[in-house]
Parts: structure tokens; sequence; C-alpha cells
């Protein structure tokens, strides 16, 4: 048993450095449908976004000033990207759900082919900054220190996301409008500044994400799509609107794609709907959704 | 809200005998349109002949998703999957066995249906969003497999080398003769999808699509019409499938892909939903844009349809088919309007 975990603690510590930027993402997108009814399917054209932006700040040499420049314009281009979305969405608020998620899948195929015009289709990498781009010893094992740093950011960013939703009366607004939005909004709060709000944030995560998550997978066409379907994958598993169940989505779905990749790699698609199609026979809404779905 | 409008009298006595002449009416623009495709080999230089038969074998494709999208209300992002499916089992069956048009057709009708059959048990049990999510993952699932199942697939270079399909031992070879066989398809295809629809299980598909409880206390069994619904679904993509490997004798990861069951249910909400006919007119549109006016936009033929795309959410809330007036959706609304 301890062998094995030895020998697979690469691919386990890479599943944990998966997951936490799966959770990034897939918090965002879980948020934004759990409380506004969007499935944004241009969250994965977001982090896309975020990628070609480290690139575009890193290419010439990985600083730390060009890094952190790089997650500040990130997460204001996401700030701005949600603005555009929620008020894209607004006019479809009456149809069905449906209708809005055609409007991102438009929005994303835009927004894809847009950056393949400006940056090729070649797949481009990105250095991670100094200090962090070596490789450190850890329990024995060389592993690259900035998927060390990742998992840490990873899981500070669950405890911050964790306290403000569960512990503050912002967050309890967020709970509140995933339990009954029309009863949040007979109770005087502006529903549209919220919608602005939540895809804003959400967007923000998106975006951040694919800085962070750049010195790993890098940046080419095609990553949006992979991406979206994983934090998708995350955010069924964990349950819509759910923080506990997008954390635990990550965790899990990180270990399968990089710990199922390793040790049965014909299976790992295989591995991934089977877990997908496990928890939703046994919770249809997921392993943290709320009992009952508004709006389905 | 549509439940209502379906029991009103106005609709209620649609599938009744009194519309026969009116029917027949309606079935002489399609038959116009059968005899203009069948001449367009005489008319049409070789390459725009196959360009129409890229957009019919694409409109079968979007005609199968409109049975789940429009018919029985299961918006399927994952459909590609038993279009691939259909298109590497032909390809691969003509590669190694024959390549006897029939033959190819019907295996890569029976290997979509399989597939179908396989993922939508579990698929059709979920609804709204989760069902869009699960055939995502679905159609994520099997674009991996073409691209890492190498000595099957050919990997990310694609399936090559597919003989000339051939029709009773003949290999066609000339442009026009694969574009009439791929029409004679098409036109088995569609009919089949539309006889379905227009079958009393295409009734109980609309039913549940607009009050699945209702139907559910009517006795219906909502699982089965879907799960059945979704086969059908399935066995016509792969057919589709089969008529592009059949076509274009080339069949890569990419035709298994998100992009490929995006562009289809762009084809689908721009024809409009539901209307079967109105997805082929999308279908034309998607193909038009990707691969005749592709070239002259630098290849960036998807910047075009994302653009339309959006459009055609806020635009054509009903496609092509509300704009004629015509469909379905269009009779209903004006039986509202005079209750």
């Amino acid at each position: 048993m301890i062998e094995w975990f030895d020998s697979n603690l690469v691919s386990i510590l890479n599943g944990f450095a998966v997951g936490s930027l799966l959770f990034i993402l897939a918090v965002g997108l879980s948020i934004v449908f759990g409380m506004m009814d969007v499935l944004n399917l241009a969250h994965g054209a977001l982090f896309l976004v975020g990628a070609y932006l480290a690139w575009s700040l890193l290419s010439g040499g990985a600083t730390w000033g060009g890094f952190l420049a790089a997650l500040g314009i990130a997460a204001l281009v996401g700030l701005l990207a949600g603005g555009v979305l929620s008020v894209m969405t607004e006019p479809l608020a009456r149809r069905p759900i449906l209708d809005q998620a055609l409007l991102t899948l438009g929005v994303s195929l835009v927004v894809a082919e847009v950056l393949s015009i400006v940056y090729g289709n070649d797949a481009l990498s990105v250095g991670a900054p100094p200090g962090l781009a070596e490789s450190v010893s850890f329990l024995g094992r060389s592993y690259p220190a900035y998927r060390l740093a990742l998992i840490g950011v990873g899981l500070v960013l669950a405890v911050v996301v964790y306290v403000v939703v569960e512990r503050t009366s912002v967050g309890a607004l967020v709970r509140a409008s995933v339990a009954d939005r029309e009863m949040v909004s007979a109770m005087g709060i502006d529903n549209r500044k919220v919608k602005v709000a939540v895809l804003g944030i959400g967007s923000m995560l998106a975006t951040v994400a694919g800085v962070l998550g750049a010195p790993v997978y890098g940046a080419r066409p095609g990553l949006d799509d992979t991406i979206l379907i994983l934090a998708l994958v995350v955010v069924v598993i964990g349950g819509l609107g759910s923080v506990k169940g997008a954390f635990i989505g990550a965790l899990v779905i990180g270990q399968v794609e990089s710990l199922g990749r390793a040790l049965l790699p014909d299976l790992a698609s295989f591995i991934l709907f089977g877990t997908l199609a496990l928890v939703l026979v046994l919770r249809p809404r997921g392993l943290f959704g709320p009992r009952k779905l508004a709006g389905t | 809200m549509e439940s209502i409008v379906a029991d009103s009298p106005a609709s209620a006595g649609r599938p009744g005998g009194g519309r026969r002449p009116s029917a027949l009416l309606r079935a002489v623009p399609a038959v116009v349109v059968l005899v203009l495709l069948a001449a367009a080999p005489f008319v049409l230089a070789p390459f725009a002949t196959t360009v129409l038969g890229r957009i019919l074998v694409f409109a079968l494709f979007a005609v199968s998703l409109d049975l789940l999208v429009g018919v029985t209300g299961l918006p399927s992002l994952g459909h590609a999957a038993y279009f691939g499916v259909g298109a590497y089992t032909a390809g691969i069956v003509a590669i190694n066995v024959t390549s006897e048009g029939v033959v190819l057709v019907l295996v890569a009708a029976l290997a979509g249906a399989v597939a179908a059959a396989a993922t939508g048990w579990l698929a059709v049990r979920s609804s709204g969003v989760f069902f869009l999510m699960l055939t995502l993952a679905v159609g994520e699932i099997v674009y991996q497999l073409s691209t890492t199942l190498d000595s099957v697939t050919g990997g990310s270079n694609g399936l090559y080398g597919i003989p000339a399909v051939r029709v009773g031992g003949t290999a066609l070879t000339l442009a026009g003769y694969v574009y009439w066989f791929v029409l004679a398809v098409f036109v088995l295809g569609f009919a089949a999808v539309w006889l379905v629809s227009r079958s009393p299980v295409g009734g109980a598909l609309r039913g549940i699509r607009d009050n699945e409880p209702r139907m559910r206390s009517l006795g219906y069994s909502p699982f089965r019409y879907k799960y059945a619904a979704f086969v059908i679904a399935g066995a016509v993509a792969g057919v589709a499938g089969g008529l592009f490997a059949v076509q274009v004798r080339l069949v890569t990861p990419s035709e298994a892909g998100f992009t490929t069951g995006a562009l289809a249910l762009l084809a689908v909400i721009l024809g409009g939903a539901g209307s079967l006919w109105g997805p082929v007119l999308g279908a034309a549109v998607v193909v038009l844009v990707r691969d005749a006016l592709g070239p002259t936009l630098e290849g960036h033929g998807p910047l075009v349809l994302g653009i339309v795309f959006v459009l055609a959410v806020y635009l054509l809330p009903r496609g092509f088919a509300g704009l004629a007036g015509v469909s379905a959706a269009v009779r209903r609304r004006r039986s509202r309007r005079t209750p």
C-alpha cells in the first residue's frame, strides 16, 4: 500500500493540482447556475482568454511582475466579460434555460475563433514565475514547485469561498438565491444587480483560473472545450449551487483525470463517464445538490 | 404554457382526416424540392454538387437531432457522438469488409443505435440542464476515444483510404452518382423521422415535451418513449455519419467533436426546432458558411457561424420555420390569438 502510494505520488499530486484548478473554475460555474439559472457555456472560453493573456505577458520571460499583471488584467477582463454576459442574457431571462445556454455557446464559438485568429492554431507553452519554475523534493520525489503552489492556492481559495458563502451576509444572499430566487427578489433585492455581480465574479474566477493554469496546460485551441466539460462534470457530480459539492467533485475528477490516466490510460474517459453515471444514478441531483431544483 | 395550448379545440382536431386536401397541397412543395434536388447534378458543377451533398448529410444529422430537441424536448450537445460512431463504423467496414452502399448505411444505423442505446439509458433519465451536460460528456468521451484508439480510428490523422461506395457491385466514382446515393438515403432517413414524428409515438413525445407529469398520469411511460426517441435519433445520426464517410471518404475525430454537435444544434435552432424541414434549411446555411464561404473568410467561417448563432437566439426564437408561418408552432400561436 505504502509502495503503491509512493510510486504513484506524482500522479496523485498532479490530481490535486488539476483538482484545485477545476475547483476554481467549477465553483463559478456552479454558483452562476445555482443562483441565476444561467448555464454559462462560455466558461471554458473565458479560461482560454486567461491562458492566452498569461502567454502574452509571460512569453518574453516569466517574471513575477508579468504573472501578477496577468492575474490582475485577467480578473478585470473576467469581471467585464461577466457584466457583458449578464446584459446579453437579460432579454432571454423569461425564455427557457436552453436559450441562455445556447447564447453562451454562440459567444464561446466567437471568442474561441477570435483567439485563434489573434494567436494562431499552435499550442503555446507558458513558463512558471521565477522561484516556482524548478522542481522541489516532496516526500522523496521531485515535483514541480508551481503545481504545489497551485494546490495551495486552490485550498486557500476554497477556504475563502467557503467562509464567504457560509459565514457572511453576502453568502447568505447567495444561499438564499440558490434555494428560492423569487422569494429573494420579493424581499426587495434587485435580481439584476445580483446577476451582474454573480456572473462577474464567476467569469473572473474562470479567467484567473486560465492564468493560473497556463504554466500547466499552456494555451491552445480546443482547450476551452476540454476544460468546460471537466468543469461541467465537476458541477454535475457536486450538485448545482453547492460550494462543498464543487470542492469534492473537483478533487474526485482531478484524481480521475490524473491517477486514472496514469494507471489505466485506455479507460480514463470511461472512468470519467462512469463516475458521472454512478453519481447520477445514485444521487440524480449530485452529491450536494438541492433537494428540488427550480426551473426543471 | 404550451400544454394548455395543445389542449385547445383548435389544435385538438389536427390529426383527423378532414385535413387531407391541405395535406396533399402541402406535399406539393416537398415534391418540387425533391425533383429540383434530383436534377441538381445535371445543372450544377461537380464542386457545387458535392457541397449540396454535404448539405444533405449534415441536414439528415440535424433532422435526427431535431427529433430529440424539437419533438421530444431533449436538448443534446453530444449528438455528434452517434454521427461519429456511424462515420467510423461505415469507414472501417468499407475498408475491411465491403463498400456496398446498403451494407454501409445499415451498419452505420446499427452502430448509431447501439451507441445511443448504451448511453441513452442513463441520459434520458435526467432532464433539462443535466441532460445537456450528460450528452456533452458522452460526446467528449467518443471524441477522446476517436483520438486515442489509433489502431482502429487512425487517431488524429483520421481514417483515410475509404474506398468508393458500391451499389450492386459497381463503384460510384462520379460525384453525381455519389450525390444521388446520398440523396436517396437522405430522403429515406428524413421520411423515417417524419413518420415517427407524425405517428402516435410522435404525439406522445410532444406530450412528454409539453407536460411530462400529465403524460405520466395518463399512463404513458416517459422513460420508454424518450429512450425510443433517443435510440431512433442515434440510428439516424449514425446513418448521416455513414453518408459522411461515403461522401468525404475521410473521417477525423472532429466529426464526433463538440463543434460538430454545436453546429448541428445551431442548424436546428436556426431552422426552427420541431419542424423537421426547418433544420434542413439551417444545415444548408451552416454548411454554406463553413465550406463554401469559409475559404473567402480565410478559414474563419466558425466566427460567422458564432455570430449567426448569437443573433439567431435573439431574433429567431422559432427559427426559419417561425418566419415561414406554416409551422406547427405558428399555427398554435394563431389558435392562441383566436380562442
